[in-house]
């Protein structure tokens, strides 16, 4: 009897040791089973216009800008949120002394999307492709820098060293915009190294983006990235809808928000609205000092006059634009580089201040009078100019009504005029036929380079004067000679010399009236995991990758 | 004058007064920046608060009523006597001068507008007074507006050119200009007076579309349609309602016109 009970109880214990076990492996089978596979989901959020390509190297417009950067792969990437360059495709890289050739090493073991393996080839098929006159692509064109070709030598598998017929300052920082496209897929630019690929595109209507099941990254419990399982971009250039969708949930996030709606959001769910400082754009005006442009020649003397600049940009109250307009979310703009750019600010500059008497007074002492009320100047002309800005820009057409106030004090009448956007490129880029002009400067690039076409007298985007033939005053004589020192030399330090002082000769001579630096708003949802909002394109979505959602909305979608 | 009209009468007439008013009733002005109360809601000082600049909401509606009062009706008086002139001359006249109007208006109505008024706004100088700018924008809105109307009032001048009363004139030895001023021109008065009324707010909102292509009335004068443009930002109606004044304003300016109309149509 007693065996029998012992018997029993052996059995029992067997059954229950056996449950245990079986309970552990299924615990080790789940645990392992999280630790390797991704967390799922897909996060929503909307492009503001339809993207033009889908080609890595011809992208131009802002669309198709963030689709190269959720699906292509670079050798280097900028940490959008620390400004520094870090390795991507390329574990490291070493550039020459005289500035003309990069070697990278490469990563080993990486596949394209399509699973062709990625080595030194495809990096030497990009470049060729990229600088290929015939292809006509901007990002082909920042690499350009003398007479001659770019060649390529494959020093391996994984290494290849890229040659410039000259010296390109800031050569590395420039790998961040070209995606490595596939030497010998077959499916090209559908081929990526990036941790999404384009699934499905929906003209008008939405572009689907499924993670890359190769991509290369993983995260730091060694879990493959990225989490997310897909992401889809909804066309939608209407903002109101857009925030409708976002209050609903029908989106996770806003990449960039207007103050307006940042402001209303706030007030209600504060917590989904960030706010993360200057940004790189800038608003400013100018005004035309073009020579055979269709203006009276006693305007044409006020714009081309200095002290007639710099009196205007003392009249205008910046801070009162940044609180007013932008509900505090920008700060008073101190010249070409934003304080945002932290290493090529020039710290010594500050945001002039709001002085209309001083303004008077530099005006007086160059001949102009008031006269009940109206500003005339020596000739007896009444100073009276337009400014022309482009409509639908709400914050734009604001702040001109506030500059309009603000020179209305100084008895200056000023004539506000919105255009439609092709109508005012034509007047102030081919016609010249317009006073001042009022736009903004969406800057994605931190090096000065970057600026070439604005700040260089024969440039195209020399907007207040573009495209001389040789420099027609002597400021712009130095511009061009310390916009040329600076991209002639790697030296950082040399090169932020030179830009420092261009920065100083543009705040002292003030061609562009620079207003403000609007602060980077986005708005995102809750249901966001490891997203960290910066002031750098992709402001929300750079560390993309990285980013999850919560398990309650995988659950409800 | 029935209950309704007089009510209308009274509607129009105390806008108007109060419009008229607007220097005693907002000293401010409608371009005077109270810059520490941007969007402000309403209080003692700012009646319907103040805009995204801060400037007086109930001023502004005041002096934009003033514009809007004054030039739309006279934008729609411009359309519409061409209208008459078009569409009631062809109608009375009839055979192949009917087919030709009617042809040309519905090539003029076929134009492109938009883009016509984008080029008629890259001709005109920059350097326009608001003042100037908004007498231009009304003019072209009246001039380019008949259209539509010289449609309805070519088909009502033909029915009226075979009806009996005009035939008997005919055969009294009435004919040409003298027939069409004494007895085809006031039998088309309720047609008019309906394309007139009509075309006061589609002018004063296509007044508003115009500030898009930078042809609308200039900063920083105020006029009903630059006021509407204000109501872009939907989402935030419930917050500040005060922010529909201009649109109560012109439902309720236009329906009394439409009373007064109605009114018109039966005495006629």
């Amino acid at each position: 009897m007693s065996d029998c009970i012992n018997t029993k109880m052996k059995m029992t214990g067997c059954r229950t040791f056996l449950r245990a076990l079986l309970c552990f492996a299924f615990l080790l089978t789940l645990t392992s089973a999280s630790a390797f596979s991704q967390s799922g989901g897909e996060l929503r959020f909307c492009l503001r216009s339809e993207p033009k390509t889908f080609d890595p190297l011809l992208v131009d417009d802002d669309s198709s800008l963030s689709i190269r950067y959720l699906t292509g792969g670079v050798l280097v990437r900028v940490n959008r949120h620390t400004q520094d360059l870090e390795p991507e495709l390329a574990e490291s890289w070493k550039l020459s002394k005289d500035g003309k050739q990069i070697t990278f090493k490469l990563h080993r073991g990486v596949t394209f999307s399509d699973g062709s393996p990625f080595s030194s080839e495809d990096v030497a098929f990009t470049m060729q492709r990229l600088m290929d006159p015939a292809l006509h692509s901007s990002t082909g064109d920042a690499f350009r820098s003398g007479s001659g070709t770019v060649a390529t030598k494959i020093l391996a598998p994984d290494q290849i060293a890229i040659i410039f017929p000259a010296p390109i300052a800031g050569l590395d920082r420039l790998f961040d915009q070209v995606a490595i496209m596939s030497a010998h897929s077959p499916k090209k630019e559908g081929a990526v190294l990036g941790p999404f690929m384009v699934a499905e595109y929906k003209a008008g209507s939405s572009v689907l983006l499924r993670r890359n099941p190769n991509y290369w990254k993983k995260d730091s419990q060694g879990r493959h990235l990225p989490h997310l399982d897909s992401i889809r971009l909804d066309i939608q250039s209407n903002r109101d809808v857009e925030m409708l969708r976002f209050k609903r949930g029908e989106l996770d996030l806003i990449n960039v928000i207007d103050s307006d709606y940042f402001d209303r959001l706030a007030a209600t769910s504060p917590q989904l609205a960030h706010d993360a400082g200057a940004s790189l754009d800038s608003d400013f005006m100018w005004f035309n000092q073009v020579a055979s442009a269709p203006i009276p020649e006693y305007k044409r003397a006020w714009f081309r006059n200095a002290n007639f600049r710099r009196a205007i940009s003392q009249a205008i109250n910046r801070d009162d634009l940044s609180r007013v307009v932008f509900n505090g979310h920008a700060q008073p703009a101190i010249g070409p580089v934003s304080p945002a750019n932290k290493f090529w600010f020039n710290n010594k500059l500050k945001a002039e201040p709001y002085r209309p008497d001083a303004a008077l007074r530099r005006l007086q002492d160059d001949g102009f009078h008031l006269q009940n009320g109206a500003l005339f100047d020596k000739a007896g002309n009444a100073v009276e100019f337009s400014i022309v800005t482009n409509t639908g820009s709400k914050p734009r057409e604001r702040m001109a009504v506030m500059v309009q106030e603000d020179l209305g004090k100084l008895g200056i009448k000023v004539n506000i005029v919105t255009l439609d956007f092709p109508s005012l490129i034509e007047r102030i880029s081919q016609k010249f036929n317009y006073e001042a002009a009022m736009l903004g400067f969406r800057n994605v690039d931190l090096d000065p380079n970057g600026q070439m076409n604005i700040w260089l007298s024969s440039a195209e985007d020399h907007a207040w004067n573009p495209q001389q033939k040789s420099p027609e005053t002597a400021w712009e004589t130095e511009i061009d000679r310390l916009m040329h020192a600076q991209a002639s030399t790697t030296d950082p330090k040399k090169r932020k010399e030179s830009f420092d002082r261009v920065q100083e000769i543009v705040a002292q001579q003030t061609p562009f009236i620079y207003l403000v630096n609007q602060n980077a708003l986005s708005a995102i949802s809750s249901a966001v995991e490891g997203a960290n909002p910066g002031i750098l394109s992709p402001q929300t979505f750079w560390n993309a990758e990285r980013i999850t959602l919560s398990p309650n909305t995988q659950a409800s979608r | 004058m029935n209950v309704s009209r007089k009510l209308a009468c009274v509607v129009v007439l105390a806008v108007c007064t109060t419009s008229l008013a607007a220097n005693w009733l907002a000293p401010a002005g409608y371009a005077k920046q109270f810059r520490e109360v941007p969007n402000a809601p309403p209080s003692h000082q700012h009646l319907l608060g103040t805009d995204d600049v801060g400037r007086d909401r109930f001023a502004r509606v005041l002096y934009g009523t003033r514009i809007s009062l004054l030039l739309a009706p006279a934008a729609a008086l411009v359309s519409t006597a061409l209208a008459a002139l078009v569409g009631g001359l062809a109608g009375y006249l009839g055979g192949i001068w009917l087919r030709m109007a009617r042809g040309f208006t519905d090539l003029f109505l076929s134009l492109p507008w938009l883009f016509l008024l984008i080029t008629v706004r890259a001709l005109m100088p920059l350097n326009v007074s608001p003042l100037v700018s908004v007498l231009i924008t009304f003019l072209i809105l009246g001039l380019l507006g008949w259209a539509a109307s010289a449609r309805v009032l070519s088909t009502s001048a033909d029915a009226l050119r075979n009806s009996d009363f005009v035939l008997q004139a005919r055969a009294s030895g009435l004919h040409g200009p003298r027939l069409f001023l004494i007895h085809v021109l006031p039998n088309l008065k309720p047609v008019l007076y309906a394309q007139f009324w009509i075309s006061i707010p589609v002018f004063i909102l296509a007044e508003a579309n115009l500030g898009i292509l930078g042809l609308g009335v200039a900063e920083p004068l105020p006029s009903w349609g630059s006021l509407l443009r204000e109501l872009e930002g939907l989402i935030s109606f419930r917050e500040e309602p005060w922010r529909l004044a201009p649109l109560l304003l012109l439902i309720i300016v236009m329906t009394s016109f439409q009373l007064l109309l109605s009114n018109e149509e039966v005495t006629a």
